[in-house]
């Protein structure tokens, strides 16, 4: 066996990582908290929220808000950009100090990079994409995982190796409602780094114009049916505040951003709503939308797969449906109806 | 490690079963890969060809790295085919049930057992354990720099530096870290290219395909496999599939659109 870098008799606390960008907390880190706070009232634990950045001290009152007994605030200059080296050093000297039961983080690209890292260095289990979390009798961290296109489910333990971690995906737990009553002690970590520990340079940073299609509430999508016309599909998730998305094939035409792209190789999604436009939806695609909570879909093939992943399915040309939509709408609006 | 002589790259490659044939055996509740075919993984084959990108530009060679039955042999030897210039197959039943802390180890030593590395290259996630962990895990293990979800990556060899382009949620960022780097590619970064037919006969008949056992890589049995796994399969369940409504909207573009609008109405006031 591995040996543990420490016991399961030592360890205390339900910990979350709390990523930002920008001084701005990631959703997942708040929807994490909300779990945390869940899990901990359950098994009468404490939660500590540990906030590594620079700069980040105002990030203090949402963490007590959304759940936090305590926060560990981590500030330093080779902080301020996430790379790997130095959080991944700060990370461990935090937890080999204080010896938390569970570590839990979210799946974003920086939280899955962070994680994997962390969990060698300390030698100890990690449960990767979570899609549920919980305490089983013995008050062991269970995090359910889906694998084969979600056909099965498995709860995984880390019953000897402390940490438990763990990594959830955004969106698979309800952002909780804050509480500005909540008082929490706040604790600034002592950071020992220098420029050594911080190999990897970010020289380049980017934000895409567009909004965030992971967080959004209502999609329009388009794909290959929609022939390289994306104004109107712009046209209408202005008139619905919606974020557009696109298919692989329309992405790769060149009619949109990468950012835009869903399913397998790009985002996952969870909107209320989803309206997808000229897609043909294959699996690749439909992983993509399979959470949202109701799918329209409208093709000109009857035959599309598209329609056993939809809830409402028009069989009718993209360029017809959409301007008429567009036009109803506008004509309700217009009659004072929203 | 001479940059005159160009960059080594080892690309460690999975193979996988056909998720779409992969059944779940409803009375034991398991997953049945017997009538599964095999293949690449899908991003494992932008990781190649991101290496094959890089061979061409500075010169060196690409080394394969698996880890699995015998059989997997003759998927590297397509991976010869296609460029690649030797093959190295870690086979031996203690490597079985390995979670990622056990698999990225075992890969570590076959990585320094090859030797003498600039660049690992990895795909993201496999498409059947889909974690994702396992190349920040082999840069743990090998004490180097790690860049993960590069779309794009360029070397620059007299430098000793890699720069890779990361898509985060909300834009992008382009790092450079030092060589030696592990690099994790994004399904879909390039396109694979084809075999090459002239290197045919040469990768199935002659090309080296090394196989180490755990022994034979001098590895302690007791962190490899199930045994070297802190994490345990507790249950296994099959998920409940989300049944959609299916319900067919008709008749003309005008009428099709007066119904999506009933349909849809109460989630698009605008707020």
């Amino acid at each position: 066996m591995t040996e543990p870098k420490y016991g399961a008799e030592e360890a205390t606390g339900l910990w979350v990582f709390l990523e930002q960008q920008d001084g701005v907390l990631e959703s997942v880190s708040v929807e994490l908290l909300g779990k945390a706070r869940q899990l901990a009232d359950q098994s009468k634990q404490a939660v500590t929220a540990v906030v590594t950045g620079y700069e980040i001290g105002h990030l203090a009152a949402p963490a007590t808000a959304f759940g936090a007994d305590q926060v560990l605030l981590a500030e330093h200059r080779l902080l301020r950009e996430y790379t790997t080296a130095p959080h991944a050093a700060v990370m461990t000297q935090i937890i080999m100090d204080r010896k938390p039961d569970i570590l839990l983080l979210g799946a974003t690209a920086n939280g899955r990079d962070l994680a994997g890292r962390l969990a060698v260095r300390l030698r100890t289990g990690l449960t990767a994409d979570c899609t549920d979390l919980s305490l089983d009798k013995d008050g062991l961290l269970v995090g359910q995982v889906t694998g084969f296109g979600r056909g099965i489910l498995a709860g995984i333990l880390c019953p000897r190796h402390r940490p438990q971690m763990a990594t959830v995906r955004p969106g698979v737990f309800p952002r909780p409602a804050g509480d500005e009553v909540r008082q929490a002690r706040i604790q600034r970590v002592e950071i020992r780094l220098s420029e050594d520990d911080a190999p990897v340079k970010v020289i380049r940073h980017a934000t895409a114009r567009g909004g965030d299609i992971t967080a959004a509430e209502r999609l329009v999508i388009g794909g290959r049916g929609v022939h390289g016309d994306f104004d109107t599909l712009r046209e209408l998730a202005a008139l619905i505040n919606a974020e557009v998305g696109a298919s692989r094939v329309a992405v790769d035409e060149g009619w949109v951003d990468r950012e835009a792209m869903i399913g397998q190789t790009g985002y996952v999604t969870r909107p209320k709503l989803a309206i997808v436009c000229g897609v043909s939806g294959a699996m690749q695609f439909t992983v993509g939308i399979q959470d949202a909570e109701t799918v329209i879909a409208i093709n000109s093939d009857p035959e599309a797969p598209i329609f056993d992943a939809a809830d409402y399915c028009v069989v009718d040309d993209v360029s017809q449906v959409l301007p008429s939509l567009i036009e109803a709408i506008r004509r309700e609006r217009g009659n004072g109806g929203g | 490690m001479d940059s005159v002589r160009g960059l080594h790259t080892i690309v460690c490659l999975k193979v996988v079963p056909k998720s779409e044939e992969v059944t779940i055996n409803p009375e034991t509740r398991t997953l049945d890969r017997s009538q599964a075919r095999s293949e690449i993984n899908a991003p494992d084959l932008n990781t190649l060809e991101a290496a094959l990108e890089q061979k061409r530009a500075h010169g060196g060679r690409v080394s394969l790295l698996s880890m699995g039955p015998p059989l997997f042999e003759r998927y590297l030897r397509l991976g010869l085919a296609m460029g690649a210039d030797d093959a190295y197959l870690m086979s031996d039943r203690a490597f079985g049930g390995a979670d990622t802390l056990a698999t990225s180890c075992a890969l570590a030593a076959g990585i320094r057992a090859i030797g003498g590395f600039d660049l690992i290259l990895c795909g993201e996630e496999s498409s059947d354990g889909a974690t994702g962990q396992v190349p920040p895990g082999i840069a743990e293990w090998l004490d180097v720099p790690q860049i993960t979800y590069a779309t794009h990556i360029q070397t620059l060899p007299r430098k000793r530096l890699v720069r890779g382009r990361r898509e985060l949620r909300g834009g992008y960022e382009v790092v450079e870290a030092p060589l030696p780097c592990v690099v994790s590619i994004k399904l879909g970064a390039n396109e694979p290219r084809f075999l090459d037919f002239d290197r045919w006969d040469w990768a199935m008949e002659e090309a080296p395909v090394t196989v180490w056992t755990a022994a034979g890589l001098g590895l302690d049995e007791e962190l490899m496999g199930q045994p070297g796994s802190p994490t345990i399969v507790a249950s296994v369940d099959v998920a409940p599939s989300a049944e959609r409504r299916r319900e067919f909207i008709g008749g003309t573009p005008e009428e099709e659109a007066e119904q999506l609008l009933q349909t849809i109405r109460s989630w698009i006031r605008p707020s």
